[in-house]
């Protein structure tokens, strides 16, 4: 953390979005994270994609669980709705105020700790059902504030800090989630902004519940030779298979791309992503066929990253529920109590 | 691009904006942080000893380093460096004691000084603690040149011209007060070891329209007028005063004559108000004392009476600018206008006159009747020779005479100790890491917010009435503080060591001006299009580090960074780090005693 407050002076020329914001508008307080946190570099990513998507900070709602992960929503759209729940909870919380107020936009950020251990329920349960929420996991594969533990998502035979070798197996939260359902499934890197802003983007603006992993290294505990969550590791074994450009609208979509490597995605809400393929072989609509290059990847020791499944058509909680359009904490009594004449009516019935 | 070298001098150099931009690279945000910490006569010492005349310069400098000032381009105004450095002068304690003494061992050398004025002053006082005996000739009674003639008292009294010029007459300087040179020659028919001509441009330029020979005893010459006004030969003026021209030398007059009896005193340009060459604040000084400023009017004929002047006729102009975008101005066909006056203050320019200078004392001259002298050396045609101030170049200002004293005191030095004087030597640079604990820097790394602090003026009233009255009365100390702590300490630079950089971002994220970004390399053009924040000024260089494992480069664009040190808190490897470089020119006698230089 750092003794000063970040100056409020910024760069003269910086761009402004469609409401006039700069992205440091989207900024919440100075992060109190350790230096070199990789979790810092995601929330600068969320900030780089809010201010890109001109999102009006008022109707975001930020929760969080607890751990480094889950402070992070104090550092980024400061004039945001935020929830800091207990322990794992995230997901159950996210649930319940996705019920209240569906237009509300949801950004749920939860730890590897928070995600895959305590809380790997509330997880499984809130992918399983597709609330409309994105999903972020700032995952290091260790327990930072207890000084560096090995964590469910650590791989088997990787290495703690002191030389230790972890030997469970790993729980591998993209494959979970493409299993039970996840509409929106990608994984990036806290050190890869180019690829892990226009995924961000892209999960905020998918309708259902969008996953995105993202290898975070812990510079403390967790990036060391030996690691398989550090910066060199990542970077060395990152096998992205595609990258992403959100198209706002503002911009006329390029096609300056090779043909048949570019192909635009329209979701739900009619936006749009441009998926640039690096693997030509890789199809980002295949959820089993995204399961078994994933399972193959692994096994050889690569972290493939980027857009792994999507499914542009997909549904939400809300439309399973068959909920009405208008946020259920804005209906009135008389919206939601027939009166006693149907009472009596209903009484009639059954007698 | 290649990989910045930050091992020369210069490049950490211009990013101190304001040391970058003073002709004598004074170190401004060192003194100012000993401002902050209520060390006034240390930081009038570092003035002292790289511009000579702190209390002169902090009530009259041109200020070249203001508009340079980094604070000028990350909000609207820059830090009020020069009324900072009157503050050091203002707030000091006694520094007698801190000053050179005179030599006490002479080297037997002779050097003679033509003219009292900032050049020759400095020469002196560079080169008398070395054992040189110095003698300065002036044709007036006192030390001080311009600065005591012409400029008006209300702006810098006597009493300051005396203690500055007392510090260096005090060092065993021969001053011969009323003693005008009439002839090189026979000036160097004394054997001197060596001349500097610091004589300035002391005519004053003429306005040769129609009425001016008949009206001429009406008509003043603003520089002559002015010292005839300093030395209390003039005490009275008309009260319909029309001053002609758009210099500093215009507004010292037409605030003069405000003080000596005009009521109504207008100023009148050929040029368009912008376009004056008078700086921003002296014309708002002029215009808060009910000084009309009319611009595009060339004065076309002197009105007279049969002798007596009663005005001056204008042509009405407009600007219009060529292919080239050279500015004409050309009539706007409007009729001639004749404003009614008293008195006229002719203030178009100044000029060098020479008369004195023998064309056969090996001098050369240039076709413009100029000396041909050497911008570095400051030496003439003839070895012996140098010059400085407006002497050299024609008019400029005291910051620049001053540093043409360095650079011939310097030339003189190496001349007399048998040394090339082309070859210039380094400056001295002293590099520290400012690190004091995980998150503690030993500057102050958190910038302020407030806006440019106003210096208190005396009551206009007052101040009208009494000519010596100054006008400007200096910020206090709980003001100087406020201005201090505006300075963003751009001599604390960011330096980066790549080997170190593990590539985290943390830098990128946290920077309050994203300065910093790590891409491809590519060239110079290209690289600012893929900066994360615009880069508008491509005078302000790109810091370029390579070496990093991904094979991307660290580019820093070095343009609006506040040097809060955020970047090297959030850096875990301490990749990042804040080293204080204080650059200090090299003058005479005071480098490190080496085979190479050992005069320099």
């Amino acid at each position: 953390m750092t003794y000063i407050a970040k100056p409020k002076f910024h760069h003269p020329g910086l761009p402004k979005n469609g409401l006039g914001y700069t992205h440091r508008d989207y900024e919440g307080k100075i992060s109190t994270l350790c230096a070199g946190c990789g979790h810092d570099s995601i929330t600068a990513s969320i900030i780089e994609a809010c201010y890109e998507l001109s999102i009006e900070p008022h109707r975001v709602a930020k929760i969080s669980g607890i751990g480094c992960s889950s402070k992070t929503p104090d550092y980024f759209l400061g004039n945001s709705h935020g929830f800091n729940s207990v322990h794992g909870r995230m997901p159950s919380v996210l649930t319940g105020a996705n019920l209240a107020n569906r237009d509300l936009i949801y950004l749920g950020v939860s730890g590897d700790g928070d995600s895959a251990s305590i809380g790997f329920g509330q997880f499984a349960h809130s992918i399983r059902r597709g609330v409309n929420m994105t999903y972020i996991v700032e995952n290091n594969g260790v327990y930072g504030l207890t000084k560096g533990q090995f964590s469910a998502t650590a791989d088997r035979g990787s290495k703690s800090k002191k030389g230790v070798m972890n030997t469970d197996n790993a729980v591998d939260l993209v494959a979970i989630a493409l299993q039970l359902g996840a509409s929106f499934v990608a994984r990036s890197f806290s050190g890869d902004k180019t690829q892990l802003v226009p995924l961000i983007a892209a999960a905020i603006e998918h309708k259902g519940a969008a996953f995105i992993d993202v290898i975070s290294p812990c510079v403390a505990f967790n990036n060391h030779a030996g690691s398989t969550k550090s910066f060199d590791y990542v970077r060395e074994h990152n096998d992205a298979v595609n990258r992403l450009d959100v198209i706002t609208g503002r911009e006329p979509i390029s096609v300056d791309y090779a043909p048949g490597t570019v192909q635009v995605v329209e979701q739900h809400d009619g936006s749009k992503i441009a998926l640039r393929k690096i693997d030509a072989d890789y199809d980002a609509h295949d959820r089993v066929g995204a399961m078994s290059f994933l399972t193959k990847h692994a096994a050889k020791g690569q972290i493939v990253t980027g857009l792994l499944y999507v499914d542009p058509d997909a549904d939400d909680l809300h439309t399973h529920l068959n909920t009405v359009e208008t946020p259920l904490n804005t209906l009135e009594a008389k919206d939601l109590c027939p009166g006693t004449p149907a009472l009596d009516k209903i009484n009639a019935s059954l007698r | 691009m290649k990989p910045t070298d930050i091992s020369a001098p210069d490049y950490f150099h211009k990013v101190v904006d304001c040391q970058w931009a003073c002709p004598a690279h004074t170190p401004v945000p060192e003194y100012i942080r000993l401002i902050a910490e209520g060390r006034y006569s240390d930081a009038y010492m570092i003035n002292w000893r790289s511009n000579v005349f702190p209390g002169i310069l902090g009530r009259t400098c041109d200020r070249p380093c203001e508009p340079a000032c980094r604070r000028g381009r990350v909000e609207e105004t820059p830090v009020a460096i020069c009324r900072l450095k009157r503050v050091a002068a203002d707030f000091k304690d006694d520094v007698k004691h801190r000053m050179p003494r005179p030599s006490a061992k002479k080297n037997g050398k002779r050097i003679a000084i033509v003219g009292g004025g900032p050049a020759s002053l400095t020469v002196a006082r560079d080169l008398a603690p070395l054992g040189y005996h110095c003698t300065v000739f002036d044709a007036d009674p006192k030390a001080g040149g311009m600065m005591r003639t012409q400029i008006p008292k209300f702006r810098l009294p006597d009493s300051v011209i005396d203690e500055e010029t007392d510090y260096i007459l005090d060092l065993g300087i021969e001053f011969k007060g009323g003693q005008r040179i009439d002839s090189l020659k026979q000036l160097l028919a004394e054997n001197y070891d060596a001349v500097f001509v610091g004589s300035g441009a002391p005519r004053g330029r003429e306005l040769t329209i129609p009425g001016r020979k008949e009206a001429a005893s009406h008509i003043h010459i603003g520089i002559d007028w002015l010292s005839s006004v300093s030395f209390g030969h003039v005490e009275k003026i008309g009260k319909r005063v029309i001053v002609l021209g758009g210099g500093n030398t215009a507004m010292d007059c037409c605030r003069t004559a405000r003080r000596l009896g005009g009521e109504d005193v207008k100023v009148i340009v050929r040029s368009g108000f912008d376009e004056m060459k008078a700086s921003p604040w002296e014309k708002e000084d002029a215009i808060h004392e009910d000084i009309p400023i009319l611009n595009f009017m060339v004065p076309k004929a002197f009105v007279h009476d049969n002798g007596k002047l009663t005005g001056v006729t204008f042509q009405k102009v407009k600007a219009e600018y060529d292919a080239k975008g050279r500015r004409n101005l050309v009539p706007s066909g409007e009729p001639d206008e004749t404003i009614n006056c008293d008195d006229v203050l002719v203030a178009v320019g100044q000029e060098n006159a020479f008369p004195w200078i023998e064309r056969d004392c090996g001098v050369e001259f240039d076709q413009w009747n100029m000396p041909k002298v050497d911008a570095k050396t400051m030496g003439s045609t003839n070895p012996k020779v140098f010059f400085g101030g407006d002497a050299a170049f024609g008019p400029k200002n005291i910051i620049w005479a001053v540093a043409h004293g360095h650079d011939a005191a310097l030339s003189i030095h190496k001349l007399i100790s048998g040394e090339d004087i082309t070859e210039r030597p380094l400056p001295e640079v002293q590099i520290s890491s400012q690190k004091m604990g995980i998150h503690e820097w030993s500057y102050d790394n958190d910038p302020t917010e407030d806006k440019r602090f106003k210096v208190p003026h005396r009551d206009k009233v007052v101040a009208l009435k009494d000519i010596r009255a100054e006008v400007e009365l200096g910020y206090d100390l709980k003001l100087a503080l406020g201005e201090a702590r505006r300075c963003l300490n751009c001599d604390i630079q960011t330096v980066f060591t790549a080997p170190l950089c593990i590539e985290c971002d943390a830098c990128v994220d946290i920077c309050p001006m994203d300065c910093i970004t790590f891409t491809q390399n590519g060239e110079e053009a290209d690289l600012r299009q893929r900066l994360k924040a615009p880069s508008p000024h491509p005078d302000q260089d790109l810091y370029v580090a390579d070496g990093l494992k991904t094979g991307r480069v660290m580019v820093k664009d070095e343009d609006v960074c506040l040097h809060c040190g955020l970047c090297a808190e959030r850096c875990p490897t301490g990749a990042w780090d804040m080293q204080k470089y204080l650059i200090d020119m090299t003058h005479a006698g005071t480098s490190c005693p080496s085979k190479a230089r050992s005069a320099a």
